[in-house]
C-alpha cells in the first residue's frame, strides 16, 4: 500500500513538472509554419528605439536580441526572470556602478557581419546622445539618465557604468524596447530596413497593408525559431479585424486588442479561441495644466480628485474588470502596486464616494462656485474611443462638484502636441508603462527633467525620493519608498490615475508556445518558441 | 470641334492649378504638422529635434518656396518622399491606383448594369408589384450606408459560410481577384445602382409618353425596340451624367468600403495620409483624384455628343 502511494505521489510530482515545464517543455515542437498575426494600425516606423508604441514592439522585437531578457515563458516580468540573451553572463562591481556584460560569440546580424561589443557601445552611445548619427526621436532617453558611459574591452565585453548605484538598472535592459542595434547600419536605415540578430528577419513592410518577417537561418539559437515566418495584416477596423480572427483568418489578435465587452462576441463564435484577460500597464489618468488658471489653486485640483468616482468608471468601461491603483500597476500581477488597505488612504480612493464629494463640494463652495455659479471647463481628450469613454464619465463626476465640463476631442495625431504646448485645461490621457519598475515609471512620467512628464509636474523631494528609491538596494526598503512617492504623487494630484485597463488577447489552440505577459505587454514578442500544431 | 478641345484644355489645366494652390494652403492651415505626429508616436515633443526635422524636411522654408518646389517636381514627374515611410511617393501611391481603379470599375459595372436595367424594367411596369418592389429596393439602396452594408456582408460570410471576404494579398490570377473585389463592389454599387435606377426609371418615363415612341409603336415596332433602341437611347443622357459625376466620386470616395474590407486602396491611403500629414502623399493622390475628375467630365461631355449628334461642342 506504502509502495503505491509512493509511485502514486511520484507520478503526481512528475506530472506537476510536465505541467510546470510547459509550454517550452519539449513535447513535440513542430517546425514550419507561418503565423498570422493582425495589426491594428499603421506603425510610425520599424525602430523601436525611436518609438514609444506597442504597435512598433510587436512586430519587431522578433528582429532583434536584447543583452538580457524577460523570460518569454514566465507570465510576470520580475528581477528574478531576466536571463541572458545577447549577453551571457553579467556582474556588478562592489561599488555597484559598472555593470559589465560578457557577450556572446559568432553571433551575426542578418546581413552576415559580425556582432560585437562596439554595436553595444554604439546603441547606448545613440540612446544617450553621444554618436552623431543619434535617433531622430528618443523617448527613454531619461531611462539611461545615470548612464557614464560605455567602456568595452575586446570584442565581447561591455561595461556601463553609472553615475550612482541604481538597483533595477538591468531591468531597463530586458524590456522589449531596449534591442541592440547594429553600429554599421544607420538610425534612418533602421526605420525601414531594420538589421537585427534575432529569430526573424525582416522582409517587408507595405503601409497599410501587411509586414513579413522570415526565419533567420543563422540564428544563434541553432534549434530556434520554430516558425518559417510570420505575417502581419494591418486591419484598422476593429469589427473587421475581430470578425476575422473568429473567422479563423488569423492565428493572433494584436495585444490587448479584445475589450471586455467584445471578449463575450468572441468566446461565443469562436469557442475554442484561447482568451486571456491580462492587465496591460496602461492606465487612464487625469492631467491638469497646473498653470492654467484657476487649476494653478490646488484646492480646485484636489476638489477634482475627490469627485472622482473610480469604480462606477471601472464597471462601465470594463464591467468591473479593470483595476483602481496609484501609479504603480497594483498588484497581485503587479510587483509594486500599492496594497489596497494604503491605497485607501489617498484622497479620492477611500470608496466612501458621497462623504469625498460632500467634501469636494465643500472646497469650490470656499472658493466661490455653487449650483449657481459653476466652473466652466474644456475637457480635452484624444479622439479615441478608449481615451473619449472615460473622458465622458469624468464630466459626468465633475458636475457633482459644480464644474461643468465640455469635451473636446483632439485629432488623435495632435494630441501629444497640444499637451506638450499646456494648450489644455483639464485632460483624460492614457499611459503605457513598459517595464513593472518604479525606476521606469516614475523617472519617466513624474521626474522634473523627463520629456514625457506630460503636465510637467516637478517637486524636487519628489525628484529626491525617486533617486533614493532608485538607489536603494533592499526590495522591501525601496517599495516603502515607492508607496512613499505614491502618497506624495497623489497629494499633489500630479496626475491622478483614474484606472489600469485590463483587456484580452486571444489566440488560436493551434498556437503554442506562447505566454502572455501579465504585468507588461511590451516584452514577449520575441515568437522565437512558438510553434503552429496544424 | 478643335477650338472647343484646345479650350476645354486649358480650363483643364486651370482647374488643376486652382485645386494645386487650394490643397496646399489647406493642408497647411490644418492644425499640427508631420513633426508633430512623428513625435505623437513617442509620446512627447522635444522643440530641438522638431525642428531639425523641420528643416530636413523643407518645412522651414516659406510656403511659396515649397509650393514652387512641390509643383516644379510635379512637373518633372517628381512627386517627392513620402514624410512617414520615408520613401519616394511614387512607390506609396503606384500599387495603390490599380486596386481602388478595379473597385471603383467593377462597381460602376454593377450599378450601371443593374440601376439601367431595373430602371428600365420599373419605367415598362410602371405601378406593377415588379414596379413597387423595384422601387423599395431602391430606396433601402439610397438609405443604407455603405458601411453598414459592408459589416452586414462581413458578418453574414462569417457566420454562414464561416469565411471572411476580405483582401488578403495582391491574387494572382483575374478570376480571383473578381471574386476578391465583388462583394465590396456590391456593397458600393449597390447605392449607385439605385440613384441610377432611378434616374433611369425617371427618365424613360418621360420619353415613353413622347411622340416618337407612340410613332415607332404604331409603325409596329417590338416592345423591345420600343424600349430600348428608341427610348432607352434617349433617356440615357441624364444617367450618364450621374455615371459620370459617380465615377469620379468612386476613385477617391472608397474609404468607408476599403475600409471595412481592408482592400489597400488610394482612399484609406489619402484619409491615413492626411491624419499623418504626409503632404507629398495627399498632394499628389489629390490632384490624381482632381485629375481623374477633370478627365470624367470631359469624357461625359465628349459622350453626349455620341448619345445625341444634336449638341455640338464647336458653336
Amino acid at each position: 500500500m506504502n509502495s503505491r502511494l509512493g509511485l502514486a505521489a511520484l507520478g503526481a510530482l512528475a506530472l506537476a513538472a510536465v505541467l510546470a515545464a510547459a509550454p517550452y517543455a519539449a513535447l513535440a515542437q513542430k517546425s514550419g509554419g507561418t503565423l498570422r498575426i493582425y495589426h491594428r494600425d499603421n506603425l510610425p516606423s520599424a525602430s523601436i528605439h525611436e518609438e514609444a508604441t506597442i504597435s512598433t514592439v510587436m512586430p519587431f522585437m522578433g528582429v532583434f536580441n536584447n543583452l538580457v531578457l524577460y523570460d518569454q515563458a514566465k507570465k510576470l516580468n520580475s528581477d528574478a526572470t531576466i536571463i541572458p540573451d545577447l549577453a551571457e553572463s553579467w556582474s556588478w562591481d562592489q561599488t555597484r556602478t559598472k555593470l559589465t556584460f560578457k557577450l556572446r560569440q559568432g553571433v551575426k546580424w542578418h546581413d552576415g557581419k559580425p556582432f560585437t561589443a562596439k554595436d553595444v557601445q554604439c546603441t547606448w552611445n545613440r540612446l544617450t546622445g553621444k554618436d552623431p548619427d543619434e535617433f531622430r526621436k528618443n523617448p527613454r532617453q531619461v531611462w539611461w539618465q545615470n548612464l557614464k558611459e560605455v567602456s568595452i574591452k575586446g570584442d565581447y565585453e561591455a561595461t556601463f557604468n553609472l553615475n550612482r548605484p541604481q538597483s533595477s538598472f538591468l531591468s531597463m535592459f530586458a524590456s522589449g524596447y531596449t534591442p541592440v542595434y547594429p553600429c554599421h547600419v544607420s538610425t534612418k536605415e533602421m526605420r525601414i530596413n531594420p538589421v537585427g540578430t534575432g529569430p526573424f528577419k525582416f522582409v517587408e513592410f507595405r503601409r497599410g497593408e501587411s509586414l513579413k518577417f522570415v526565419r533567420n537561418p543563422d540564428y544563434w539559437k541553432k534549434s530556434l525559431p520554430y516558425l518559417d515566418a510570420i505575417e502581419w495584416r494591418v486591419i484598422e477596423n476593429r469589427s473587421t479585424r475581430i470578425l476575422a480572427f473568429i473567422a479563423d483568418e488569423f492565428d493572433l489578435t494584436f495585444v490587448a486588442d479584445v475589450s471586455i465587452p467584445l471578449l463575450k462576441d468572441v468566446t461565443s463564435q469562436a469557442p475554442k479561441a484561447v482568451c486571456e484577460i491580462a492587465p496591460q500597464y496602461v492606465s487612464s489618468n487625469l492631467i491638469i495644466n497646473p498653470s492654467a488658471a484657476p487649476f494653478n489653486d490646488p484646492k480646485i485640483r484636489r476638489a477634482m480628485a475627490l469627485a472622482i468616482d473610480r469604480k462606477t468608471m471601472i464597471d462601465i468601461l470594463s464591467q468591473g474588470k479593470s483595476d483602481m491603483s496609484g501609479v504603480m500597476l497594483p498588484p497581485p500581477e503587479g510587483n509594486w502596486g500599492m496594497p489596497p488597505e494604503l491605497l485607501r488612504k489617498l484622497p479620492g480612493y477611500s470608496g466612501d464616494v458621497a462623504k469625498n464629494r460632500a467634501e469636494a463640494r465643500k472646497i469650490m463652495e470656499s472658493l466661490g462656485y455653487g449650483p449657481q455659479k459653476t466652473l466652466k471647463v474644456k475637457v480635452s481628450t484624444r479622439n479615441i474611443p478608449i481615451y473619449r469613454d472615460p473622458a465622458v464619465l469624468l464630466i459626468d463626476q465633475l458636475k457633482q462638484i459644480y464644474i461643468e465640463g465640455e469635451l473636446e476631442v483632439i485629432d488623435t495625431s495632435i494630441w501629444h502636441a497640444k499637451v506638450t504646448r499646456k494648450e489644455f485645461s483639464v485632460g483624460m490621457n492614457l499611459t503605457g508603462v513598459p517595464v513593472d519598475d518604479p525606476d521606469v515609471n516614475l523617472y519617466e512620467n513624474y521626474s522634473c527633467n523627463s520629456e514625457r512628464n506630460l503636465t510637467q509636474y516637478c517637486n524636487k523631494e519628489v525628484d529626491k525620493l525617486i533617486d533614493q528609491q532608485s538607489q536603494e538596494p533592499d526590495h522591501d526598503k525601496r517599495k516603502k519608498l515607492v508607496w512613499e512617492i505614491e502618497r506624495r504623487l497623489a497629494e499633489d494630484l500630479a496626475r491622478p490615475i483614474i484606472y489600469y485597463d485590463r483587456a484580452a488577447t486571444c489566440w488560436q489552440p493551434r498556437v503554442k508556445g506562447f505566454v502572455l505577459h501579465h504585468n507588461s505587454i511590451y516584452n514577449n514578442w520575441r515568437f522565437e518558441n512558438v510553434w503552429l500544431d496544424r | 470641334m478643335s477650338g472647343y478641345l484646345i479650350r476645354r484644355f486649358f480650363l483643364m489645366l486651370v482647374t488643376l492649378f486652382g485645386i494645386s494652390v487650394v490643397i496646399f494652403v489647406m493642408l497647411r492651415l490644418v492644425p499640427g504638422n508631420i513633426t508633430d505626429i512623428i513625435f505623437d508616436s513617442a509620446g512627447f515633443v522635444n522643440p530641438k529635434q522638431k525642428q531639425r526635422i523641420e528643416r530636413e524636411l523643407g518645412l522651414d522654408q516659406p510656403i511659396v518656396t515649397q509650393y514652387v518646389r512641390w509643383i516644379g517636381g510635379l512637373a518633372r514627374g517628381d512627386l517627392g518622399y513620402a514624410y512617414v515611410s520615408e520613401k519616394p511617393a511614387i512607390q506609396e501611391i503606384a500599387p495603390r491606383i490599380p486596386v481602388s481603379a478595379k473597385l471603383a470599375g467593377l462597381a460602376l459595372v454593377f450599378s450601371t448594369l443593374f440601376g439601367v436595367t431595373l430602371g428600365v424594367l420599373s419605367a415598362v411596369r410602371q405601378d406593377t408589384t415588379l414596379d413597387y418592389v423595384l422601387r423599395v429596393v431602391s430606396l433601402s439602396g439610397l438609405s443604407l450606408p455603405s458601411f453598414w452594408l459592408g459589416l452586414l456582408i462581413l458578418m453574414a460570410c462569417v457566420q454562414w459560410f464561416g469565411w471572411i471576404p476580405i483582401y488578403r494579398s495582391t491574387p494572382d490570377s483575374f478570376w480571383k481577384e473578381l471574386g476578391l473585389l465583388a462583394l465590396p463592389a456590391a456593397a458600393v454599387g449597390f447605392r449607385s445602382s439605385a440613384l441610377v435606377m432611378r434616374l433611369t426609371r425617371s427618365s424613360m418615363l418621360e420619353v415613353l409618353r413622347q411622340d416618337y415612341v407612340r410613332t415607332a409603336r404604331a409603325k409596329g415596332a417590338s416592345e423591345t425596340a420600343v424600349n430600348y433602341r428608341h427610348a432607352l437611347a434617349n433617356a440615357l443622357l441624364p444617367v450618364v451624367t450621374i455615371v459620370g459625376i459617380e465615377a469620379a466620386f468612386l476613385i477617391g470616395g472608397l474609404i468607408v468600403t476599403e475600409t471595412v474590407f481592408n482592400i489597400p486602396g488610394v482612399a484609406r491611403f489619402l484619409v491615413e495620409a492626411i491624419r499623418w500629414r504626409d503632404y507629398p502623399i495627399v498632394q499628389n493622390l489629390v490632384m490624381f483624384i482632381a485629375f481623374v475628375v477633370v478627365l470624367v467630365n470631359f469624357l461625359v461631355d465628349m459622350l453626349y455628343t455620341v448619345l445625341d449628334p444634336r449638341i455640338k461642342f464647336g458653336n
